[in-house]
């Protein structure tokens, strides 16, 4: 038996190490286990709440404009503060341009080298390529002196011998199946994909004040003044430079990623009977219609066993169906409970760290394993897109069809919507998703811009905070899922804060019953080809899409380090 | 010339943040010409790509364990910057090293980099640099206004350009 174990290699918050034991070329047993202690709750107790948002948006260097946006939900939740509606828009908008950003940023250039040789796309034909292209969907930037001139790029790039970016690929390993052609074609689109992702970052920017911490939070609202005839302030015509960067974007997710993605999946078909794990999916609505946050744009809610059937909605901030299910085990997390180590809810949540070895059947994380009802749930966009399908969200269900479709014809087999529960299914979800928020980053622009036009320019409820104690929850649909934030405020200061993050959701180590968190679970009888080079392991965990830097150790029996290979997540 | 200073580092972990606290004492402290940007880079990676896209001179402040002793000012530059990346003395210099060489690959990298680091005495969870670190903050300040100089800028501290303005 072999055991990998994939070790951290930065000290941002949350980052993760991967141990399984591989036995007849497969996984038998996995555990995940977070490296460092997440203290941002001892950081925050005692400060003004009106500031927390601007701790929490360091908590990590990928998340920060979501751990801003949801931390001042959890607070304006506390004081039943209502948020002006132009306020709600302009954080959609921040919400879904960092989402595009994020997901294109994952498939391109974290998740892709995974599945696509680039020196493979060297060899390639580019008439080949670009005859491929023009099969999948009329982007106008499959043309062939562009694919010839990005192969050209490449092969210089590569000549030099500064890999650089390409440095951890795993170029030649048997699991690596595409044809060269396609090879070309995801090659070209990635380097595409550096430009896109920048204009989505741009849109972030120019709302959110600054790039990459946004500026313009507030508990009550958004601190953009929007006056149409001053310079200063948020004017049409910067609203309308946000169209345009808008319709760039969306030629390239419709027409570059959502085709790849499919095309990518069909070719790998057999990973659709990978790395499905836990099939109990959790998400949340986002995008408020109402200053109440009890309307939204993209519906979120529960799925027991994976039955859209009996999906069952969550439908405001309010919700007391979320807002009571969710706990915190540490019975192998690095935490001690004062009173019991029992699950805990996060009102009455405690960071106590108490670290030992790593005990494969004691504690081994420092991420608490959450439960929703006792259950273990997977999030991300696969389970948000399975909850938009279950409520009948008509664009989600459009993009799946669609995606769904070049699938099956590349694949010349149907393939079903079952066919998500698994490794591939989660990559080809983000892609859903990714279209869904861009069709979301047009409307809530539209609404923006009719709400101005209206003569409502109101973006700031000031809040005010009674004596005594109060408790509030904010939740926000992020790229890698539910992320949530929970405080007590007493007299006006933070008395307890908890952070419950999408990675503590698929990361957490096992439970108060043992079972197994999601990213454990995924890995169980996923394959490895080669020992050595434990590629379909990366596959599977990088399709969750951890916001993380880390390292992969291969150890013999005695646990010496045979090769380190790094990877990004 | 476009130049930017960057400021790197996690806030949560004192010292951990001490670029971050540099650049911001920069630009509380001294008025810039339009051609420097001063940015916060926190700890993100690929999200600075449209920011450092195309700048002519990266100034990079940022905690670096050289061997040197806590609270030493050091400068590295060009060459000697890259080789930092590779060993990774800094956590976040793993998604920096990663914006680097992408610009490579877009033709877009920095023609020059300068780094100002700073050695930690202290990396515990907590949101105050430690006091031998936050005593030679102003060390670093100069070091980056030293540089900023050595570019061709004049640059001014509020408090003397204050009386002119008026």
């Amino acid at each position: 038996m072999t055991r990998i174990t994939i070790d951290p290699i930065t000290r941002i918050e949350g980052h993760l190490r991967i141990d399984c034991e591989v036995e007849n070329g497969k996984v038998a047993n996995a555990w995940s286990s977070g490296q460092m202690w997440r203290g941002i709750e001892t950081i925050l107790q005692g400060r003004d709440p009106r500031d927390a948002w601007l701790f929490t948006q360091r908590i990590c260097g990928v998340c920060t404009t979501v751990h801003a946006i949801v931390s001042v939900r959890a607070v304006e939740n506390a004081l039943s503060l209502e948020v002006p509606l132009n306020a709600q828009y302009i954080r959609n908008m921040i919400i879904t341009a960092h989402g595009i950003h994020d997901h294109i940023v994952h498939f391109y250039q974290l998740a892709a080298l995974d599945w696509v040789d680039i020196v493979s796309a060297l060899s390639a034909s580019p008439e080949g390529a670009a005859k491929l292209g023009a099969t999948l969907s009329d982007y106008r930037r499959n043309s062939l002196p562009e694919i010839r001139q990005i192969q050209e790029k490449l092969k210089a790039f590569v000549g030099t011998g500064q890999l650089g970016v390409f440095a951890s690929g795993y170029w030649g390993h048997p699991a690596m199946k595409l044809p060269p052609e396609v090879n070309l074609l995801a090659a070209t689109h990635y380097l595409q994909a550096l430009e896109y992702q920048r204009i989505a970052n741009r849109i972030v920017a120019i709302l959110g004040s600054k790039t990459p911490h946004i500026q313009n939070l507030a508990v009550g609202g958004v601190a953009n003044p929007i006056n149409p005839d001053s310079q200063s302030t948020l004017t049409l015509e910067r609203l309308f430079a946000i169209k345009a960067e808008i319709d760039k974007l969306g030629e390239f997710v419709n027409q570059a990623m959502i085709p790849d993605v499919a095309a990518v999946g069909a070719l790998y078909a057999d990973w659709t009977t990978h790395g499905a794990g836990i099939t109990d999916y959790l998400s949340v609505p986002d995008l408020p219609l109402d200053t109440k946050g009890a309307q939204f744009e993209l519906p979120g809610g529960y799925i027991p066993k994976g039955d859209v059937a009996q999906f069952k909605p969550i439908t405001s901030y309010q919700d007391a169906y979320f807002r009571d299910g969710v706990k915190e085990s540490v019975k192998h997390a690095w935490y001690q409970y004062q009173g019991g180590d029992q699950a805990r809810h996060p009102y009455d949540g405690q960071t106590n760290p108490h670290h030992t070895a790593f005990q494969d059947d004691g504690k081994y994380s420092w991420v608490k394993a959450p439960t929703f009802y006792d259950q273990r749930v997977q999030v991300g966009p696969l389970a948000n897109v399975l909850a938009m399908v279950a409520a009948g969200h008509q664009p989600t269900q459009r993009h799946l069809n669609r995606l769904l479709d070049i699938a099956s014809t590349v694949a010349g087999t149907t393939i079903p919507v079952a066919a998500l529960h698994s490794t591939i299914g989660r990559i080809a979800a983000r892609a859903v998703r990714c279209a869904v928020l861009l069709e979301s980053l047009q409307n809530q622009w539209r609404l923006l811009v009719d709400n101005i036009a209206k003569g409502d320019f109101a973006t700031f409820n000031r809040p005010v905070f009674p004596k005594g104690e109060i408790r509030g929850f904010g939740y926000h649909e992020a790229p890698r899922g539910v992320l949530s934030h929970w405080t007590v405020i007493e007299n006006g200061k933070i008395k307890n804060y908890q952070a419950v993050v999408p990675s503590t959701w698929n990361a957490g180590p096992r439970d108060d019953a043992d079972v197994m968190g999601p990213y454990e679970a995924s890995l169980i009888d996923n394959p490895v080809a080669d020992a050595e080079l434990p590629l379909e392991v990366l596959r599977t965990i990088h399709s969750f899409d951890p916001c993380l830097a880390c390292a992969i150790h291969l150890v013999d029996s005695r646990q010496r380090p045979i090769v380190q290979v790094r990877a990004f997540g | 010339m476009r130049v930017i200073v960057l400021g790197l580092g996690n806030l949560l972990l004192r010292d951990e943040g001490v670029g971050v606290r540099v650049v911001e004492a920069l630009a509380a402290h001294y008025v810039l010409p339009a051609e420097v940007a001063v940015v916060d880079g926190g700890t993100v990676g690929m999200d600075l790509l449209d920011t450092l896209a195309g700048c002519d001179h990266l100034l990079i402040c940022d905690a670096v364990q050289t061997g040197a002793p806590p609270a030493s000012v050091v400068k590295l530059a060009d060459a000697e910057v890259p080789a930092l990346f590779h060993t990774r003395f800094s956590p976040h210099q793993l998604g920096l090293a990663e914006v680097l060489a992408t610009l490579i690959l877009m033709e877009e990298a920095p023609a020059a980099i300068t780094l100002i680091g700073v050695v930690p005495a202290d990396l515990e969870l907590g949101a105050e640099l430690s006091p031998a670190v936050a005593a030679v903050v102003g060390q670093a300040v100069d070091l980056l206004v030293a540089e900023l100089g050595r570019l061709g800028f004049s640059v001014n501290s509020r408090r003397s350009c204050f009386p002119r303005s008026h």
